[in-house]
């Protein structure tokens, strides 16, 4: 990532975030679930960064804030990708919303609901999009037992079975 | 020598077959397999492998794939079958005629493969029949062969229930 961008970069979000690292070359912001939706809303519209790649969440069992929300965004212009992380509680794992900003995060964050259970404040369509209705959980957590199974169609009997 | 007409014009020869009416049938239907394939993971590669000119199907009488569960007796389920798609799968075979037969093919069809988890369904004999298994992840084309070969001999000695007294 060429320096000057950067340096912009880390000039812009120093109000915003708690941290700011790079990993491997690439801009890490770590923040607080309040400041997302301000920080996305300027990283779109002053420094560039159009696409939206990702959201996803990672499980921390037993960690205070449980839920670490990873967003990734790319500037098409520039060809850098950027990361953003939030903390989020068990209790209320909730942030807000990125589809005012990019249409692209709705289905994004219907796969994050489905699988980590993260709530999205201003999602208007949070209905299952890789599980089905009825499923209940979320298998991406650590506490979802792995070969715990759901099935839609009753197994055969043990007669029916050659 | 070639066998001489005799005053009706007939030579003889193949005037009459002797067989039996359910090694009749067995036959005919043995080498008119129409498949379903109903394909939903990497073993589509080993599919078309099998079906095209190397390997063959069409050698078994297996080769034209229908695409409606109506016009097809066997139902080839070839890759992984997940629970969200398992009531299309059972959908799909109700609707097939019979007589029909299910060919679980590759390890993801006969028994979930590797993966263990909320998603997969551990084998397609847990909601459908399966007549024949063919393992291998993928399977090779011989294996496939061997499998519809091993079918055909099942078809043959089976008993085919449109065949009454009165036939």
């Amino acid at each position: 990532m060429r320096e000057d961008l950067l340096q912009r970069v880390r000039e812009v979000m120093a109000p915003l975030v708690e941290r700011f690292d790079l990993a491997h070359g690439m801009p890490v912001l770590t923040l607080a679930p309040g400041r997302l939706l301000e920080t996305a809303r300027r990283l779109k519209e002053e420094l560039g960064f159009d696409l939206f790649l990702d959201v996803t969440a990672v499980d921390w069992p037993g960690n205070e804030r449980r839920f670490e929300v990873v967003y990734h965004f790319y500037s098409a212009r520039q060809r850098v990708r950027l990361r953003a992380k939030t903390r989020v509680a068990e209790g209320e794992p909730v942030v807000d919303s990125l589809v005012s900003l990019y249409g692209s995060a709705g289905y994004m964050e219907r796969e994050c609901h489905d699988m980590f259970g993260i709530g999205f404040r201003g999602n208007p369509d949070l209905r299952p999009v890789l599980l089905y209705e009825g499923f209940v959980g979320h298998p991406l957590r650590k506490d979802y037992p792995k070969d715990r199974e759901q099935p839609l169609v009753p197994t055969r009997t043990r007669e029916e079975q050659p | 020598m070639d066998p001489q007409p005799d005053s009706s014009g007939r030579t003889g020869a193949f005037e009459y077959i002797s067989t039996r009416k359910d090694e009749l049938v067995g036959w005919a239907r043995k080498f008119s397999l129409f498949p379903y394939p109903f394909v939903t993971a990497c073993c589509a590669m080993e599919f078309m492998a099998v079906s095209a000119t190397p390997y063959d199907t069409d050698r078994f009488g297996a080769a034209l794939p229908r695409f409606s569960p109506r016009q097809s007796d066997l139902l080839m389920v070839v890759g992984t079958i997940t629970h969200k798609q398992a009531p299309i799968l059972r959908k799909v075979y109700e609707q097939m005629c019979e007589p029909k037969w299910v060919m679980a093919f590759g390890a993801c069809a006969v028994s979930g493969g590797f993966y263990q988890n909320y998603a997969t369904l551990q084998g397609i004999d847990k909601i459908i029949p399966v007549d024949i298994y063919i393992p291998g992840c993928p399977p090779r084309p011989e294996t496939v062969i061997d499998g519809i070969m091993k079918l055909q001999d099942r078809i043959a000695r089976s008993k085919h229930v449109i065949l009454t007294k009165d036939f």
